[in-house]
């Protein structure tokens, strides 16, 4: 059951003399929440950056299911089963619904570009199943009614549970959500909650950067605290809850921000 | 479904022949030059849709290409190798039917590269120029490979104009008809002319299909993937690089066919097809057709190429397509067939008809299987401006 899913070791990223990442090791195990929290700048973006292979580290690593990902581009990141969400919701602003939905079949089909061009015979199975299991999979968020719509067109808490749903589509191991309740009201807030925790009962290992505290206590299994680059607490929430150098950072006792 | 989509094809088809058919009667079959032509030009508008309004990339060398293809079939088919006949290795392409014996325009009997095996040469060259330029310029994201095809452009044009071989300022003429099967030649004398609309206009139902299939598949969702956000795409498993070097390579290779049959009906090419304005002129022909609407651009590519060689743009000719990607750009940047006030009108036609599709709130079906209740923050159908 505790497998490690995703384990970085002394990861370190600079941004010119700022040092974002700073020798933050941590383990995800397979089928839990993990999150990541810590104040405005604390180097939690850059952590996933780090790990889904938008950026490069300048020293340490990230292995997945025991094995060496570090330097791989983010589309073979994606092809082992890592795929992320942004901060800002990026849809494919001029595709539909389901068509989006449908580009997170990509890693599960296999149609070359002269295969779909000549729109050969034996490729319409595998269409089929794109189009089905994109629609399975927005019928079981509940967005079936949305499925022709143009994406841009979508209130904005729709347009974020359409990435999930695009994000779900790829049968991921491991989604890295960055601040997925941003922007969203009381209600959606609510509804991703539970949203996360369906998600994580299906097995999937979740890591989450996320500023909303009460979210976080309610659903994280783990979680880990960045200040300044550096892991300063890690832990069940009760205990990051108690933790005295956590509350200090998020009080600001002795810092200006 | 897949009706749906042909539906259009035939109707265009249809109005290929109509066309055809009036200006036979109306004796001004002179008419269907300019169309060969036009559609020829619209041959490389289709790969450039493919490129800039599906994939997002936008390349300013597309006339090279063209030219790659008309000068590379021009040169071969013209180059007499008959003082090089008695040597093993063209005695051996003669045999294997490489080169072939014909009278030239001056009743002399000259011996050349076939057509076809010229025409061969003219894809792979492009092909492989194609893939020389875009490999490195795929690989960054921005406007790298519009910065590379602009310089790629110039440089053909400068050889075109600078080449011995190339005719220099002339170009090549004489250049022979292709013959293709059952009796059609590419070929722009008089009584090809029908023919060779149907030839030109066939490549433009060929290539409209295969764009068609590509945009509706696994890939060409990659495509319009990569053109909204590369970084999203990437994270879904989507090589950017590759697709977008595998659309520049497919758009070049159609340019570069254009160009090849282009050369043969013209019975010959000159640097003016080379220029830099010419790759100006294709994306504004892409840009007025809506970037993304292939219908639009075979529309807009054949009724602006077709006024443009009839001369009514006189002087100012490249001046009217600069002023056409101006004002597109300001205007209608989603082009011509998307106006705004057209579209408030398409808007309202089709009101109401989303509304009624959307029922049940978000997220029911995960809710109900965890056995959760909660109201819907948002009624359904609910919409933000």
């Amino acid at each position: 059951m505790a497998e490690i899913l995703l384990e970085t070791r002394d990861l370190n990223r600079f941004f010119g003399g700022l040092r974002a990442v700073a020798d933050v090791s941590l383990r995800a195990m397979r089928g839990q929440i993990k999150a990541v929290i810590g104040p405005n700048g604390a180097g939690k973006t850059t952590l996933f950056n780090l790990i889904s292979g938008n950026l490069r580290p300048q020293s340490g690593s990230v292995r997945f299911r025991g094995q060496e990902i570090t330097r791989l581009k983010p589309y073979m990141i994606a092809r082992r089963g890592i795929f992320r969400t942004f901060q800002t919701t990026r849809l494919f602003a001029h595709m539909s619904v389901l068509e989006n939905v449908m580009v997170g079949r990509h890693t599960c089909s296999r149609a070359g570009f002269l295969a779909c061009m000549l729109n050969v015979p034996w490729k319409w199975p595998e269409e089929r199943a794109i189009r089905g299991k994109a629609m399975e999979t927005l019928r079981s968020l509940g967005l079936e009614g949305y499925a022709e719509e143009t994406a841009q067109n979508l209130p904005f808490g729709r347009q974020r549970m359409v990435e999930f749903a695009r994000a779900l589509a790829t049968e991921p191991q491991l989604l890295l959500l960055d601040e997925p309740a941003a922007g969203l009201n009381v209600h959606e807030t609510a509804e991703l909650s539970d949203l996360l925790l369906a998600i994580r009962d299906r097995g999937i290992t979740l890591l989450v950067v996320e500023h909303d505290m009460s979210l976080v206590m309610d659903i994280s299994d783990e979680i880990v605290v960045l200040d300044r680059g550096s892991v300063i607490a890690e832990g069940k929430p009760e205990d990051i809850q108690r933790d005295e150098r956590v509350v200090r950072i998020y009080l600001g006792e002795e810092r200006a921000e | 479904m897949r009706w749906k989509r042909l539906a259009p094809v035939a109707v265009l088809i249809v109005l290929v022949i109509l066309i055809q058919l009036v200006f036979s009667a109306a004796d001004a079959v002179y008419y269907l030059t300019q169309l060969t032509m036009s559609a020829y030009y619209c041959l490389v508008a289709i790969g450039l849709c493919l490129l800039m309004g599906h994939t997002g990339q936008i390349s300013l060398g597309h006339a090279g290409f063209f030219a790659i293809g008309g000068y590379t079939s021009a040169v071969l088919t013209t180059v007499n190798l008959l003082p090089h006949a008695g040597s093993g290795f063209v005695r051996f392409l003669g045999r294997i039917g490489f080169v072939v014996r014909r009278v030239d325009l001056y009743g002399e009997e000259i011996l050349s590269v076939s057509p076809w095996i010229a025409f061969l040469a003219a894809v792979i060259l492009a092909l492989v120029v194609a893939f020389v330029i875009g490999l490195p310029a795929t690989r960054l994201k921005g406007h790298y490979l519009a910065m590379a095809t602009l310089g790629f452009g110039v440089i053909i044009h400068a050889v075109a104009l600078g080449t011995a071989v190339l005719g220099e300022s002339d170009g090549i003429s004489g250049v022979p008809g292709f013959r293709l099967f059952l009796g059609l030649e590419v070929n722009g004398r008089l009584k090809f002319r029908v023919q060779n609309y149907y030839i030109a206009w066939f490549l433009i139902v060929a290539a409209l299909l295969l764009a068609m299939n590509l945009i509706h598949s696994r890939v060409g969702r990659a495509l319009r993937a990569i053109h909204g956000s590369e970084q999203a795409a990437s994270s879904l498993g989507i090589n950017p690089a590759r697709y977008k070097l595998t659309v520049f390579v497919f758009s070049a290779v159609l340019a570069a066919v254009g160009g090849s049959f282009a050369a043969h009906y013209n019975g010959g090419i000159g640097p003016s097809e080379a220029t830099v304005m010419k790759s100006v002129r294709y994306v504004a022909i892409v840009a007025v057709g809506g970037m993304s609407n292939l219908w639009g651009i075979v529309l807009m590519g054949m009724l602006l190429n077709f006024l443009s060689l009839r001369g009514y743009f006189g002087s100012y000719d490249d001046a009217v397509f600069a002023a056409i990607l101006i004002g597109i750009m300001l205007f209608a940047p989603r082009g011509i067939l998307r106006l705004p006030l057209l579209d408030s009108v398409r808007r309202l036609a089709g009101a109401g008809r989303g509304a009624l599709a959307r029922a049940g709130g978000p997220l029911a079906g995960i809710l109900a299987r965890r056995g959760g209740e909660r109201k819907d923050g948002e009624a359904p159908g609910e919409r933000h401006g």
